[in-house]
C-alpha cells in the first residue's frame, strides 16, 4: 500500500514539474528590446516537491485503517435553534467589546453576501433554476437607487421598494422569454444578460457616468436624521437628537443593522413563502418538471415568480450597496460576483437557510481577514470552492426539512 | 463593398479561433454533460504556455521563425493538454455522480484559481509581443480603402480547416471516436461494452485543452497581446457559439464559432465596438427562443 | 360521502367521459398512433392493450397534453362543459380538463415528502385560495382553512392507500410498490374526471398487484370517475377492466368487454404471433 502511495507521489510530482514548467520556470519580463524571458527553475522544484509530498500525505492517509471522517452534524432538529442564536448573536454583535468599526464593516459585507445568497436560494435552490447573471439585479438595484436619488432627490426608504420592483421588473422581462430553456441554456443566457447589463453601464455614458461610476450618493437616514456631523438647516443630526457625541461609528452601526434587518426579512418570507403553495411548487418543479405539469402546474409561470421575487432581493441588497458605499461604478458588478453568490449557496447546500450563512462566513468574511495577502486571497478562494465541493458535493448542509408534516413535529 | 470584405475577413478569422475554443465546451458537455466553466482558462494558459515556448525557441534555436513557431505550436498543444488532463482528474472526475451543480461550481473556482496562478506567475501587465508573421497581400483597392489579407489570416484560417479535417476523421472514422461516440450517447452502457469511460472523458478534455492551445496561440500572434484576464471573455463567448451552434455538435461549434466572429466584425465596423458584446448575447437569445437547441443540434423529443 | 369523492352531480343520461376520434401521431415517418377512435365511459375502467411498441404511451401522451396529435381530435365532457384536449397545455388540461395521469417510470418529486407530494397536487386549488401565496403570507383565515382542506383530502387518500404512516418520509425512499401507490393517491388528490394509469401493476408482486385492483375498483365505485389504464399484462386487466382497447403498431385491432377480447382472433394473433408456416399444414 505504501508502495503505491510513494509511486503515485511521485507520478503527482513528475505531472506538477510538466505544468510549472513554462508557467513558473519562465518569467516574461519586459526588457528595452521587448519581451524576454528569465528563467527560475527553482520554483519548479518547489511546485513539484510540493505536490508530491501532499499526493503522499493523502495517499498514505487513504491507505492507513483509521478514516478520518469530516462531517457536519446532519440533525435537523437543532437547525431551529441554532438559526436563533445566530440571529441573537448578530443582533448582540455591535454591542460587544471587540466590535471595532473594522468589524463591523467586515460583518455588513458579509451580510450584503447572505442577503444576495438567501435570495438567488429562492432561484437555484428552491426552483432549481440555474441563473449565472444574478449580479445584474443587484446592480439594477443599485443603479436605481443611485439614479432616483440623484435625478429626482428620492430618499433611500423610497427607493427601497423602488429598487425591488424595478429589478423585479427586469427578472420578469428577461424570464419571460427565456424561462422554457432547459437548464444549462438558461445558465448561458442569464450569463449573458448580466454582461450585457455591465456593459450597458459601462458605455450610456449619460446616465449612468459610465466607468467613472456614480458618485456622491445619498446616504440613508434615520428617520429623517441624517449620521453627517452637521445637519442642513432646521433639521437635526441622529447624534444631536439623541443627544450623543458625533461619530461615525453610528452610521456603520446604523448601515449593521439595516443591512442585518433586510436581510433577516428576506429569509422571514423565504421561511414562509416555502410553506405555501407557490414554494412547494419550486421544489417540485425543481425535482420533475414533467410531473408537475401532470399536476395542473403552469412552470412557465412558477418559475417567472422565482425568478422575480429572487430579483427583487438582489434589488434591494443593490440599493442598499450604494446608499453604503456612496459610490458605485460597473466594476463592482463583474461575472465573479455572481459567481460567488452562486458558490455561496451550492456550497451551503442548496435550499439550506443557515448553509448559506456558513458558506457566506467561510467564503467572503474569511478571506476579508487575509487582505494582506491580497495576490494570494482569490487564489486560495478559487482553491476553497473546488475543496469544498470534493469534501461535500451536495454541500455543507444538505438535509432537507418537510414544509408540513402529517405527524407530529419531531 | 471593400470595407464589407475586410470585415468578412476578420471575423472569419476570429470565428476561426473561437470555433477552436467552442469546441472543447461542446466536446466536454456532450460527453459528461458539464459547463466546463474552466476551459477559457485553458485558453488563456495556451495563450502564455505559447508565448514562452516561442520565445525560449527562438533563444535557444536561433533565427527561423517557422521552425521557432514549429516548435511552440507543439510545446504548447502538449503542455495545455497536460494542464486539461490535471484538471480533469483532480477537479471534476471525483464529481462525476455528484449532483449536477457541483462540478460546475468546481469549475468556477477551478477558473478562479488558474486566473489568479497566472496572474501570480507572470504578472498582471499586458505582455506585448511584436509581429511574428508580417506581410501579406491587398485584394482590392479602391481610392481610400484597401482590403488586406495578411499571411496570418491565412495561416489561422487553414490551420483551423486542417485541425477540423483531422478532427473530424478522429470522431466519426477511428475507433477512438466510436468510443467517444459510444459514451456519449450513454456512458453505463458504453462501460458495460468494455469501454475504459474514465479513459475516454480524459480524452476528451486532453483534445479539447490541445485545440484550446492552438487558439491561444494564434490570438498571441494575431493581436500580438494577452493578459491574464482573456480566459474570461473568450471563455463565454466560445461557449455561447457552442450553445448557438447546437452544444454536443462538432459542425455546430465550428459554425458558431464563425458565426460569432462575423457577428462581432460586423458589429464593430458598422456600428459600436463598445456594444458588441450586447449584439452577441442578443442573437444567442434570439437563437434560442426560436431554435431552444441551437442551429445544428437535434431537437430532444421529450420522453415520459 | 368521503372528501375524495366528486360532488358535481352527473347528467342523467351517461354519455361518454373521453371521446378520440381519429387520432394520428408520427414520429418522423413512423405512425405511433394511426387513425384511432374510442370513447371511454365515466364509473368505468377502460383498459387500453397491445404488445410493446404498440403506441399505449404515446396515445396517453396525445390525452393528457404532451403531444400534440398531428391529427383528430380529444374530446373530454367534463360537468363544466365539454373540452377539446388537443388544444389545451399539458398543464391546463390536468387543472381545467381534470385530467391526471400516472407515468410508467413513477415521477415522484422524490426528496420532498409523501405529504408534500399530496400537497403540491392541489396546487391550482391552493393558489387561488392563497391569492397568489399573498394571502397566505399574510396568513389570512381563508388560507388556513383551504390549507387544512388540503391536508384532509391528503390524509384521507393516504388512508386509501395506506400511506397514512409514511406521510412525513421522503417520498423517494420509499419501496417500489409504495411509490406506485403514492403516485395514484398524488394524481388523484388533483380531483381529476378521468385518471389515467400508465402500466400501474408493472413491476408488483402478485400480493401488490391484488391490493392495487382493490383500490382501482374503490376509485371507479366510491369516487365515480372515469379510469383509463394501459396494461401489458392481460390477466391484470381481464380482472378488473370494463371496457378493453387493444392496440397494435398504432391502429386498433379489437375493442369490447373482456370476455370477447380474450376470444378474438385478431388479439391472439398480435400477442403470440402469426403462427409459422411450417406449424401450420400448407394447403
Amino acid at each position: 500500500m505504501a508502495r503505491r502511495a510513494v509511486i503515485d507521489a511521485a507520478l503527482a510530482g513528475l505531472v506538477a514539474a510538466a505544468l510549472a514548467f513554462p508557467m513558473l520556470g519562465f518569467r516574461l519580463v519586459d526588457s528595452a528590446t521587448g519581451l524576454s524571458l528569465a528563467t527560475r527553475f527553482d520554483l519548479v522544484l518547489w511546485a513539484a516537491g510540493l505536490v508530491a509530498l501532499g499526493r503522499l500525505g493523502l495517499g498514505l492517509l487513504r491507505a492507513s485503517t483509521i478514516g478520518i471522517s469530516l462531517s457536519l452534524p446532519a440533525l435537523p432538529n437543532i437547525r431551529r435553534p441554532v438559526g436563533w442564536v445566530l440571529a441573537v448573536a448578530a443582533l448582540a454583535l455591535p454591542l460587544m467589546p471587540f466590535a471595532d468599526r473594522n468589524l463591523m464593516d467586515k460583518a455588513t459585507l458579509v451580510l450584503i453576501y447572505i442577503m444576495l445568497g438567501w435570495g438567488l436560494n429562492i432561484v437555484v435552490g428552491l426552483a432549481g433554476l440555474l441563473d449565472l447573471g444574478f449580479v445584474a439585479f443587484y446592480a439594477v438595484g443599485a443603479y436605481a437607487y443611485a439614479l432616483l436619488s440623484q435625478n429626482f432627490g428620492l430618499s433611500f426608504w423610497v427607493c427601497l421598494p423602488l429598487a425591488g420592483i424595478l429589478a423585479a421588473g427586469f427578472g420578469v422581462a428577461l424570464g419571460f422569454p427565456v424561462l422554457r430553456l432547459r437548464g444549462d441554456y438558461l445558465a448561458i443566457v442569464t450569463l449573458g444578460f448580466g454582461e450585457i447589463i455591465r456593459v450597458i453601464l459601462q458605455n450610456w455614458q449619460d446616465v449612468t457616468g459610465g466607468p467613472a461610476g456614480i458618485s456622491g450618493i445619498e446616504r440613508p437616514s434615520f428617520f429623517g436624521l441624517s449620521f453627517k456631523a452637521s445637519a442642513p438647516e432646521g433639521q437635526q443630526t441622529f447624534a444631536e437628537f439623541f443627544g450623543l457625541d458625533y461619530s461615525t461609528d453610528h452610521r456603520v452601526i446604523f448601515l449593521y443593522f439595516l443591512i442585518l434587518i433586510l436581510a433577516l426579512l428576506t429569509n422571514l418570507f423565504t421561511l414562509r413563502i416555502r410553506r405555501l403553495p407557490v414554494g412547494r411548487a419550486w421544489e417540485a418543479l425543481r425535482e420533475d418538471e414533467i410531473a408537475c405539469r401532470s399536476l395542473g402546474i403552469n412552470p412557465t409561470l412558477v418559475k417567472l415568480s422565482a425568478f422575480a421575487l429572487g430579483a427583487m432581493f438582489a434589488g434591494f441588497a443593490g440599493s442598499f450597496f450604494a446608499t453604503r458605499q456612496g459610490f458605485i461604478s460597473p466594476e463592482s458588478f463583474t461575472f465573479i460576483e455572481s459567481a460567488v453568490i452562486l458558490a455561496i449557496v451550492v456550497l451551503g447546500g442548496m435550499g439550506s437557510q443557515i448553509g448559506i450563512v456558513l458558506a457566506a462566513l467561510l467564503l467572503v468574511g474569511l478571506p476579508e481577514w487575509f487582505r494582506d495577502l491580497a495576490q494570494y486571497r482569490m487564489l486560495a478562494f478559487g482553491g476553497a470552492m473546488v475543496l469544498i465541493m470534493l469534501w461535500k458535493p451536495s454541500g455543507l448542509l444538505s438535509a432537507r426539512e418537510p414544509t408540513i408534516r402529517l405527524g407530529e413535529r419531531a | 463593398m471593400e470595407y464589407f470584405l475586410q470585415q468578412l475577413i476578420n471575423g472569419l478569422t476570429l470565428g476561426a479561433i473561437y470555433g477552436l475554443i467552442a469546441i472543447g465546451y461542446t466536446m466536454v458537455y456532450g460527453i459528461i454533460g458539464m459547463i466546463n466553466f474552466a476551459h477559457g482558462e485553458i485558453y488563456m494558459l495556451g495563450a502564455f504556455i505559447s508565448l514562452i515556448a516561442y520565445l525560449a525557441a527562438t533563444t535557444i534555436g536561433g533565427g527561423s521563425v517557422a521552425v521557432a513557431l514549429m516548435v511552440a505550436l507543439l510545446a504548447t498543444m502538449l503542455l495545455t493538454a497536460l494542464w486539461g488532463w490535471t484538471v480533469e482528474r483532480v477537479a471534476y472526475r471525483p464529481l462525476r455522480k455528484a449532483p449536477r451543480l457541483a462540478p460546475l461550481i468546481s469549475a468556477i473556482g477551478v477558473s478562479i484559481v488558474l486566473q489568479n496562478f497566472s496572474q501570480l506567475a507572470q504578472g498582471a501587465r499586458v505582455k506585448p509581443l511584436p509581429p511574428v508573421v508580417r506581410g501579406g497581400f491587398t485584394l482590392m483597392q479602391s481610392e481610400d480603402f484597401a482590403v488586406n489579407l495578411s499571411w496570418l489570416q491565412i495561416f489561422i484560417v487553414m490551420l483551423t480547416a486542417v485541425l477540423m479535417a483531422v478532427f473530424t476523421w478522429v470522431i466519426t472514422r477511428t475507433s477512438l471516436g466510436r468510443a467517444q461516440r459510444a459514451t456519449e450517447q450513454d456512458m453505463k452502457m458504453a462501460s458495460l461494452l468494455g469501454i475504459n469511460v474514465d479513459r475516454i472523458v480524459s480524452i476528451t478534455f486532453v483534445m479539447g485543452a490541445a485545440l484550446a492551445a492552438v487558439a491561444g496561440l494564434m490570438v498571441t500572434l494575431y493581436y500580438g497581446v494577452i493578459d491574464f484576464y482573456i480566459g474570461f471573455l473568450a471563455g463565454i463567448k466560445a461557449f455561447t457559439a457552442a450553445v448557438l451552434g447546437g452544444i454536443g455538435s462538432l459542425p455546430g461549434a465550428m459554425l458558431g464559432g464563425l458565426l460569432i466572429g462575423l457577428i462581432e466584425a460586423f458589429w464593430s465596423g458598422y456600428f459600436s465596438i463598445e456594444y458588441k458584446d450586447v449584439a452577441t448575447f442578443g442573437i444567442l437569445v434570439m437563437v434560442l427562443l426560436f431554435r431552444p437547441t441551437g442551429l445544428l443540434g437535434r431537437p430532444e423529443v421529450e420522453k415520459i | 360521502m368521503s372528501p375524495g369523492a366528486t360532488d358535481v352531480a352527473r347528467p342523467a343520461s351517461e354519455g361518454p367521459l373521453l371521446n378520440v376520434e381519429h387520432v394520428s401521431m408520427r414520429f418522423g415517418g413512423l405512425f405511433a398512433v394511426n387513425d384511432l377512435s374510442f370513447s371511454a365511459a365515466p364509473r368505468q375502467i377502460t383498459a387500453v392493450i397491445g404488445p410493446n411498441g404498440a403506441g399505449k404511451t404515446t396515445l396517453f401522451n396525445c390525452i393528457t397534453g404532451f403531444y400534440k396529435p398531428q391529427i383528430g381530435q380529444i374530446t373530454l365532457h367534463h360537468p363544466n362543459g365539454s373540452m377539446r384536449l388537443e388544444r389545451l397545455d399539458d398543464h391546463a388540461i390536468a387543472a381545467k380538463a381534470g385530467v391526471a395521469r400516472t407515468f410508467q417510470n413513477i415521477r415522484l418529486f422524490a426528496k420532498m415528502s409523501v405529504l408534500e407530494n399530496l400537497m403540491v397536487a392541489q396546487h391550482t386549488r391552493l393558489m387561488r385560495a392563497s391569492v397568489f401565496s399573498l394571502a397566505g403570507l399574510l396568513g389570512l383565515a381563508r388560507y388556513r382553512r383551504a390549507e387544512r382542506d388540503a391536508v384532509e383530502l391528503a390524509r384521507h387518500w393516504l388512508e386509501r392507500v395506506g400511506l397514512t404512516a409514511q406521510a412525513d418520509e421522503e417520498a423517494g425512499s420509499l419501496p417500489y410498490g409504495h411509490q406506485r401507490r403514492l403516485e395514484i393517491a398524488r394524481a388523484m388528490c388533483t380531483r381529476p374526471q378521468l385518471l389515467c394509469l400508465d402500466e400501474p401493476a408493472a413491476g408488483l408482486n402478485p400480493r401488490e398487484s391484488a391490493e392495487l385492483n382493490g383500490l382501482l375498483r374503490s376509485i371507479r365505485d366510491d369516487d365515480g370517475i372515469g379510469l383509463l389504464l394501459i396494461e401489458h399484462d392481460m390477466s391484470v386487466v381481464m380482472g378488473i377492466s370494463d371496457h378493453v382497447v387493444v392496440l397494435d403498431y398504432g391502429r386498433k385491432i379489437a375493442e369490447g368487454p373482456p370476455v370477447a377480447i380474450k376470444a378474438d382472433p385478431a388479439v391472439i394473433r398480435a400477442y403470440l404471433g402469426e403462427p409459422d408456416e411450417a406449424e401450420v399444414p400448407s394447403c
